[in-house]
């Protein structure tokens, strides 16, 4: 169960201000989807909640603690491209986390061990639907293909935080529908906080418990450079969606299976603080 | 049709592959013929079966000093310093190269010190290693190293700098330390590349080789051929160029095959 608050941030590169007091509580087990303006800042945020980058000013606090200075275990990370490694199968890809944290010499386990990781990495492999992948190069796999085996790769390490920055962005409009629902179910089965940077505001209203907007309050040419982008607008999803509940909105209902009655509405926000000011 | 789109046929690449060697045979054997009929003394350019009777002479009649087939002995020997040279640049490329590609303090230190090296002459430095290490093997095979290790190390270190940022982050979050995204993200993402830049320093190093061996040594192919060439023994000098080229593609296709074997995903589509 991971919260996030965040402190009055700022980043600034060299003159330039990208982000200015941004100030978010994220409730635990939270979907936020992340949207704005291309160049508004987004990436930059989401390499501060990954330790990438270090906030100019400002904290950020997971559970109640200052984050660790540099990327580990707990946040997980999916990008657009370059999220999986070109020189190992996909059955590879998802045992390297595992097997890094089993042998910090070698980085590679072999024996029970090794068996117990390699069922476990293709029962996953299995879940996101890349069955019978197992022993193909990323090269060789779909985009789809490859946005699947990398959300696999990063819960194989089962983090709390899971970061995802445009993740499905190059993917054509049928594939990202299957892949959403994927999204939808790993959330729900997978106890994460998740932070999505989109473009696409059907995709944030789709998946997302709260969908929150960075824009630039000034944007005049002249203004650009000492003005940064903080959050516009902070909009909690209704009916709200509630991680490991279904709602009629999200259910995939089996052709013969409308009783609607099987699916509860729960009342409540996943947003206990409100988070920013318009 | 424009020439651009005319490809020639299965059958056509290797008749058009071999065409050039062809020319060249050919205007060897004319050239040689007119100058031989001019003068059947002449020793610039000798005929094949001239030549064919010192391969035998060389590669397959034991020496009457020493009872030793030359030509192998010689390759023996040449290749010795070769690889020894080659496998102490590997290795230090593959240290220096992924400490400098991996870590920012290494790179603080190392790249600016590389980069110099790299620049210096390495056969200007021929006498001083002459003078320090000896003349024996250690002053040739260092000259290959101080030849092809700079080189190799500079390359290696920017293939592996150039690996997206992305992937070092998301192998940090996959619980990483800088022990192993060394050795498990970057080292085998740079082999494919070291074994290419491998492959194209095998003819600096072979330069380096036969420079040392000219000056230098009891055997070696370099050795043979500026000895001959007192006797202006074209008979003898040719057939060993040949050999040594034979030698350099011979081992530029076993690195080719190496790199397909191990690493099947680095291929590159329709090149070789
Ligand atoms: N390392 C850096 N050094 C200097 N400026 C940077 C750096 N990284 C980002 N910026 C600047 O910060 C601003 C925000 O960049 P960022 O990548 O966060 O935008 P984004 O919202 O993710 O855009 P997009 O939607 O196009 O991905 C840009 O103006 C960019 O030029
Ligand atoms: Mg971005």
């Amino acid at each position: 169960m991971t919260a996030l608050t965040i402190q009055n941030l700022w980043k600034e590169y060299g003159d330039q201000v990208v982000l200015e007091s941004v100030s978010l509580t994220i409730a635990p087990r939270a979907f936020v989807a992340l949207v704005g303006p291309s160049g508004c800042g987004k990436t930059t945020f989401l390499r501060m909640l990954l330790g990438q980058e270090r906030p100019t000013r400002g904290s950020i606090l997971m559970d109640g603690d200052p984050l660790p200075p540099e990327p580990g275990p707990d946040r997980g990370v999916v990008y657009q491209r370059y999220s999986v490694f070109p020189h190992l199968t996909a059955l590879q890809n998802v045992l390297l986390g595992p097997e890094m944290q089993a042998s910090r010499l070698t980085g590679r386990v072999w024996g029970m061990k090794r068996r117990v990781l390699v069922d476990k990495a293709a029962a996953l492999l299995a879940e996101v639907g890349l069955a019978g992948a197992e022993g193909k190069y990323p090269a060789q796999l779909s985009g789809g293909m490859q946005q699947r085996l990398a959300l696999a790769q990063t819960l194989m390490m089962r983090p709390k935080l899971l970061l995802l920055d445009e993740p499905f962005g190059a993917l054509d409009p049928g594939i990202r529908a299957e892949i959403h629902a994927l999204m939808r179910r790993l959330w729900h089965e997978h106890a994460m906080t998740v932070v999505m940077v989109t473009h696409d505001l059907r995709e944030a209203f789709a998946l997302a418990t709260r969908v929150i907007a960075f824009d630039r309050p000034r944007n005049r040419p002249e203004e650009r450079m000492r003005y940064g982008a903080t959050i516009t607008n902070d909009i909690a999803i209704w009916p709200p969606r509630v991680a490991g509940r279904q709602t009629i909105y999200d259910a995939d209902i089996p052709a013969g299976q409308d009783d609607l009655s099987r699916f509860a509405i729960h009342s409540g926000t996943t947003r206990p603080v409100a988070g920013a000011q318009a | 049709m424009r020439l651009i789109n005319i490809h020639p046929g299965k059958g056509g690449r290797p008749v058009l592959a071999a065409l050039p060697f062809v020319a060249l045979a050919l205007a060897y054997l004319i050239g040689s013929g007119l100058r031989l009929a001019d003068n059947p003394a002449d020793k610039l350019l000798p005929s094949l079966a001239a030549m064919g009777r010192m391969i035998e002479v060389m590669a397959f009649t034991p020496d009457k000093r020493t009872g030793d087939y030359l030509l192998w002995t010689d390759t023996a020997a040449s290749l010795m310093r070769l690889w020894s040279g080659l496998a102490i640049a590997t290795l230090i490329a593959l240290v220096l190269g992924l400490l400098n590609g991996v870590l920012p303090i290494a790179r603080a230190i190392l790249a600016p010190f590389v980069a110099f090296l790299s620049m210096v002459p390495p056969l200007a430095l021929l006498p001083v290693l002459f003078i320090t290490l000896g003349l024996g093997e250690v002053s040739k095979i260092a000259l290959i190293v101080i030849g092809v290790a700079p080189i190799l190390t500079r390359d290696l270190a920017m293939t592996a700098a150039a690996l997206p940022r992305e992937q070092i982050v998301k192998a940090e979050t996959l619980s990483a330390s800088s022990w192993l995204v060394a050795t498990r993200v970057v080292l085998p993402q740079v082999m494919p590349r070291l074994i290419d830049s491998l492959r194209l320093q095998l003819g600096p190093a072979f330069l380096f080789l036969i420079a040392a061996e000219a000056i230098s040594a009891e055997g070696g192919l370099g050795y043979r051929i500026f000895l001959v060439r007192r006797y202006l023994s074209m008979d003898i000098i040719f057939p060993y160029v040949i050999w040594i080229t034979l030698l350099a593609v011979a081992m530029d296709l076993c690195l080719r095959l190496i790199r397909r074997r191990l690493y099947p995903w680095a291929e590159p589509e329709g090149q070789a």
